[in-house]
């Protein structure tokens, strides 16, 4: 059962974040008629994968992701895709406070009932960590009341052990297509994977299955707060 | 990106000599490396728009090459190059692509400054 929001505000640094555990979450929000903004801080600039063999750059990797990203926001239903120029691995570098108070600006302007970022400390990219602590500053900075429920994704090999199982977990079955075209929109960075999951499918692998079907989220705990 | 030709890559090294020139200059070993494999120490390093000039610029060895720029005071070099492209702004772009054709490394330089 996914809950019905007044508006969503998705917070990512990569193009391909939203696609893995989130996809089906923004096209169930969407149909539902919730709006949804996703504001994408980098182009994935530095991503490894450039096809093999190569069919993009260094220098041309940018632009292609900046088009998968917007097939995959058409594949969600996504209409209010913000990509805010930052680029790739150097988001920790940033100066704390602005990233700050770029999330504070985007929160003033959707006023979200609900953010979903990443989980501080459980989620392994460099970028994803300075994001999910913006995220997590800028909403503790509001009054307990105003402030927005903060869904965020964590899978560090520790998350279980320290953080436990997630408490919310949607059921995506009905936009599972959705979300199969938000990943095969990402080719440059998914074409293996895909394969694999492709073939899975047909298979009707359970397991495949049932990691379309289920987006797991941590409630942030603002009892066990992270600094 | 096609693989790396010494020859015709040596020339275009050698046609930015003694410019001032922009590098680009990275090695990665992802950021999830140490995700993957725990004790991993997942290091690189990450230059962009440093302007250069070099004195003589050399390709070197088989596929995996090396590449070395000799400067007046100091050395910028990559191992590991495979592949290369020179690209429509005429910059060299070489970079080194695993078994997966992920990048591992990557080293280019341009007479105009890549983008931020």
């Amino acid at each position: 059962m996914i809950e019905k929001e007044r508006h969503v505000l998705i917070i990512l640094p990569h193009p391909d974040d939203e696609a893995f555990g989130i996809s089906g979450s923004i096209a169930a929000y969407r149909k539902m008629g919730v709006p949804v903004t996703y504001a994408c801080l980098t182009l994935g600039e530095m991503g490894r994968n450039i096809g093999n063999p190569p069919v993009a750059t260094r220098e041309t990797l940018p632009e292609i992701r900046k088009m998968e990203l917007i097939k995959s926001c058409e594949a969600m239903g996504l209409e209010d895709l913000r990509m805010l120029g930052f680029r790739d691995k150097t988001l920790e570098f940033e100066d704390d406070e602005d990233m700050v108070q770029l999330v504070e600006e985007l929160i003033e302007e959707t006023n979200p009932s609900l953010v979903i970022s990443f989980y501080p400390g459980y989620s392994v990219h460099p970028d994803h960590e300075a994001t999910a602590r913006a995220v997590v500053r800028a909403i503790r900075r509001m009054e307990v009341e105003e402030r927005p429920k903060l869904y965020a994704v964590a899978f560090a090999n520790n998350t279980e052990a320290e953080l436990g199982t997630p408490d919310i977990i949607h059921d995506v079955e009905a936009t599972i297509e959705n979300k199969l075209n938000s990943l095969r929109a990402h080719l440059s960075q998914t074409v293996w994977m895909m394969k694999e999951t492709e073939a899975k499918l047909a298979q009707n692998d359970p397991e495949i299955k049932k990691w379309l079907r289920y987006e797991r989220f941590f409630s942030y705990k603002w009892d066990q707060d992270f600094e | 990106m096609d693989i790396v030709n010494k020859e015709y890559v040596q020339e275009v090294i050698t046609s930015f000599a003694n410019k001032d020139v922009y590098i680009h200059l990275e090695t990665t070993n992802g950021s999830y490396a140490s995700h993957f494999k725990e004790g991993f120490l997942n290091a690189g390093a990450f230059l962009r728009n440093l302007v250069v000039n070099f004195e003589l610029g050399k390709i070197v060895g088989d596929s995996p090459h090396r590449v070395g720029l000799k400067l007046p005071a100091g050395w910028v070099y990559a191992q590991g190059i495979t592949h290369y492209e020179v690209d429509e702004y005429g910059r060299l772009l070489l970079a080194g692509l695993d078994h997966e054709g992920k990048l591992s490394v990557a080293l280019q330089i341009s007479e105009t400054p890549f983008k931020e």
